[in-house]
């Protein structure tokens, strides 16, 4: 993209100084400003903030994520992060909501919404990391100074209990499809990894990117918020772009391959987002993320012989090809497999069509103690509906998966993810509160 | 263990040596041209001089009341210039100081106790930084608060060593929490001087190589974990109390800043984060519920003389601090008998899930109380 096209698309968002471009409206350089982007970081005038924290400004310009290190647009129909061609890296938290207060949350909700507009587009969140008054701490964290925006995309969602009764006055406004999530077989759920009021997916290709956003959103939030959970990401293993080839587990093999992809919106807007004549009518354009800490029993996999490993997939190693077939993208034959093979088990046609987007990372959070890695896969799945998604499919694979000898549900979260903010008026769930 | 963070923006004098008396032969006997003759009484303390220009001062004074009685230089926020204590009945004392231009005050002390008796006493020459009179206001007043923590401690203190020195298990640790409560409050300023800390409250982990443990924690290991007072933990007790007077008798001296007040309160709030509610503190006795609510009546304390200034700044801030003191204050309150008691819930007892709670209440404090002092400066 050219200075020249960017400029016209700031004018029409009514910057009125296109010409001043590596500073803010305080002298706060931006994180592009930083890379010598010029014609990047546009002054944009100032945003009130609506709380008690300094105002934000808004200053996003729009730059294609074609090219990792861009930055995804933040405004739209739907919120950035779902059919976004996935990320390299993840920093999921699950907040607690601690005021009883509902305009705070609101308010809150509205500072999340201008600093993650910020932060996505590249910005340092308020005035900035430096520059500031000596006597005050800085407004960003800074971390994240003189690096590229890395395609960062910050996600929210509205567990069930904060329509709980008595608690924000959403009760009647609770989605039908939000359900609790029943009990699988297998389950060894950690109420301390489960759960929570909000939630803010940030996927980025640089892990310091999306720690930031999320540090300064927890830091944004104190008072109102606390971090329940927070889980890190490393490597994707499902993506949401069918030409790449499918990035591999801490199992090694490819899963996923039949993911939906980012482009098919036939696809996406049967199976992904939630549609007008869906009951909840705040939900349109929104969808139901479900997240689950699955932890691999990696010692016990890796003593596992090669044949026994490709027969609990259903694929082979290499190519991962399903079985009997020569490419990973071929047509699988199910009946060719064991009866317990997971690909078997979790494609659609075992599942009456039901269909998940999957956006999952693999995770390794040291040891645990008993000198074994605590590692596995972070799952995430975005579905127009749950009942139909993620409850039918794990259902059966608690049932029957030959995979289950080898992992083991740990944490457990199901988020109802609002659509995207539609301009900078906007916010995080507006629909909702309205 | 941190050094407080002391701000320039402070009256525009310097602290003069104290030792100056020998410093200065020329002048010692009193009577020097310059020198400004204190006549103390019981009821009244008397200059003979209100405006002097600046540089060498020097005080001539004369008890001729019946009590013991100390005499003080003070910058308008009461820290002390200079001093002279026990200047008994019918007999002289000088005091010199180096003195910027600004606003002073002379106080005789009879019986050297209170606020003493005031008098003006103004310097010119050179160019005086001006602070607020209710900036200055707010500094005496806190100078005020830490000094009486101090002061009561001290008794507290000795009834916490003396058991120690006597043997005493059960009075030594029935007394022990409560002996620490006067320093909990007012740690920043205590901290400041650097070197009374690390004898008084350093925890076993925080010694340097060759450093000897004495203070607080090294009799609370002796009580609760050893269970038991030997020759040298009983001769530990005595340092302690000398150490904690060193503390009092120096704490006039501390500066003390507005935004030094409001970054203290923060660090009272930063001593509960990191140290209280992981434990780690009173890790043998588990009282850190005491300390850190003595450390949020500390910050309280440091917000409330702010809060006229901070206020009129940011009036969004202090109606967010005053929520959240109140709301962490409640929270408190649940573990302990009734609302006077320092009494409070054994710390081994509070569960993972009740000390996430209170770690929540305590960042959600401590984020707009680290914004306070940008209120106070702007």
């Amino acid at each position: 993209m050219s200075e020249d096209t960017q400029d016209a698309g700031a004018q029409d968002e009514g910057a009125q100084d296109a010409g001043a471009a590596h500073t803010d409206a305080t002298g706060a350089p931006s994180r592009r400003a930083l890379l010598g982007w010029g014609g990047a970081g546009l002054a944009l005038g100032a945003v009130a903030a609506g709380g008690a924290v300094a105002a934000v400004r808004s200053g996003d310009d729009q730059v294609p994520a074609a090219d990792s290190g861009a930055a995804v647009p933040f405004h739209g129909a739907h919120q950035a992060g779902i059919a976004t061609a996935v990320q390299d890296r993840l920093h999921f938290a699950a907040f607690d909501v601690t005021t009883k207060d509902r305009a705070e949350l609101v308010a809150l909700l509205k500072e999340w919404t201008r600093a993650a507009e910020r932060m996505t587009a590249g910005h340092a969140v308020g005035d900035g990391a430096y520059g500031g008054l000596a006597e005050a701490p800085p407004d960003d964290t800074g971390e994240a100074l003189g690096l590229q925006p890395s395609r960062l995309t910050l996600t929210i969602g509205f567990g069930p209990s904060l329509f709980a009764k008595g608690r924000f006055g959403l009760e009647d406004r609770r989605p039908d499809a939000l359900v609790d999530l029943p009990g699988f077989p297998g389950d060894n759920l950690d109420a301390a990894r489960s759960g929570g009021d909000l939630c803010v997916q940030a996927c980025a290709d640089d892990p310091q990117v999306a720690v930031h956003a999320i540090r300064n959103l927890a830091r944004i939030g104190m008072g109102r918020t606390a971090i329940r959970w927070s889980q890190l990401g490393f490597g994707k293993t499902s993506s949401t772009t069918p030409g790449a080839q499918t990035p591999r587990n801490m199992m090694g093999f490819k899963d996923g391959t039949r993911n939906i992809s980012g482009s098919d919106t036939a696809a996406l807007d049967e199976h992904v987002w939630v549609g007008g004549k869906d009951r909840a009518g705040w939900m349109t354009g929104g969808s139901y993320l479900v997240a689950r800490r699955i932890r691999m029993h990696i010692e016990t996999w890796d003593r596992a012989p090669l044949q026994e490993q490709e027969d609990v997939f259903g694929r082979d190693k290499g190519e991962g090809a399903p079985v009997g077939k020569a490419k990973e993208r071929d047509e699988p034959f199910l009946k060719a497999m064991l009866p317990t093979a997971h690909v078997r088990l979790a494609h659609p046609d075992s599942n009456a069509g039901a269909t998940i987007l999957r956006r999952g990372y693999s995770f390794t959070d040291g040891t645990d103690g008993l000198g074994r890695l605590d590692a596995g896969l972070f799952f995430l799945a975005y579905q127009r509906d749950t009942r139909k998604g993620f409850v039918p499919l794990q259902r059966r694979l608690a049932a029957h998966d030959a995979l289950n000898e080898y992992i083991q549900h740990v944490g457990s979260a199901h988020f109802a993810v609002p659509p995207g903010v539609r301009d900078k008026d906007d916010w995080w769930g507006r629909a909702l509160f309205s | 263990m941190r050094a407080v963070r002391l701000s320039v923006v402070t009256a525009a004098a310097t602290v003069a040596a104290l030792t100056a008396v020998t410093g200065c032969a020329e002048k010692s006997d009193g009577k020097g041209d310059g020198a400004v003759q204190v006549v103390a009484k019981d009821d009244s303390c008397e200059v003979s001089k209100k405006k002097l220009p600046a540089g060498h001062v020097e005080l001539a004074v004369q008890n001729k009341g019946s009590k013991v009685t100390e005499v003080y230089v003070l910058f308008p926020d009461d820290r002390i210039v200079a001093e002279r204590e026990n200047i008994g009945p019918g007999t002289k004392a000088t005091i010199t100081a180096e003195i910027k231009a600004g606003s002073y005050e002379i106080a005789c002390k009879p019986g050297m106790k209170g606020h003493g008796i005031r008098q003006k006493l103004e310097i010119s020459g050179g160019s005086a930084a001006k602070r607020s009179p209710e900036m200055d206001k707010a500094v005496a007043a806190y100078r005020t608060y830490v000094q009486d923590q101090a002061d009561a401690t001290l008794p507290k203190a000795k009834l916490f060593t003396d058991a120690v020195a006597a043997g005493d298990i059960e009075a030594a640790k029935k007394v022990y929490a409560e002996s620490r409560l006067g320093w909990e409050r007012t740690e920043p300023v205590a901290e400041s001087f650097g070197d009374i800390d690390p004898k008084v409250d350093v925890r076993a982990d925080g010694l340097e190589d060759g450093q000897k443990w004495t203070g607080w924690h090294r009799l609370e290991k002796a009580l609760w974990q050893d269970k038991k007072l030997g020759a040298e933990e009983k001769a530990l007790a005595p340092t302690l109390q000398k150490d904690l007077l060193d503390w009092q008798k120096r704490v006039g001296t501390a500066e003390i800043t507005p935004t030094s007040m409001a970054n203290g309160a923060k660090e009272l709030l930063d001593e509960v984060a990191t140290g209280k509610v992981t434990g780690e503190e009173e890790r043998y006795s588990h009282t850190d519920l005491i300390d850190f609510k003595a450390n949020v009546e500390g910050a309280e304390k440091s917000y409330e003389l702010l809060k006229p200034i901070a206020s009129k700044n940011d009036a969004a801030l202090s109606a967010t601090l005053d929520k959240r003191f109140a709301e962490l204050n409640n929270l408190l309150d649940t573990y302990r008998k009734d609302k006077t008691s320092y009494e409070f819930t054994s710390y081994e007892k509070v569960g993972k899930a009740d000390r996430k709670d209170l770690s929540d209440a305590v960042n959600a404090l401590a984020e707009p109380l680290s914004r306070l002092a940008a209120a106070v400066t702007k």
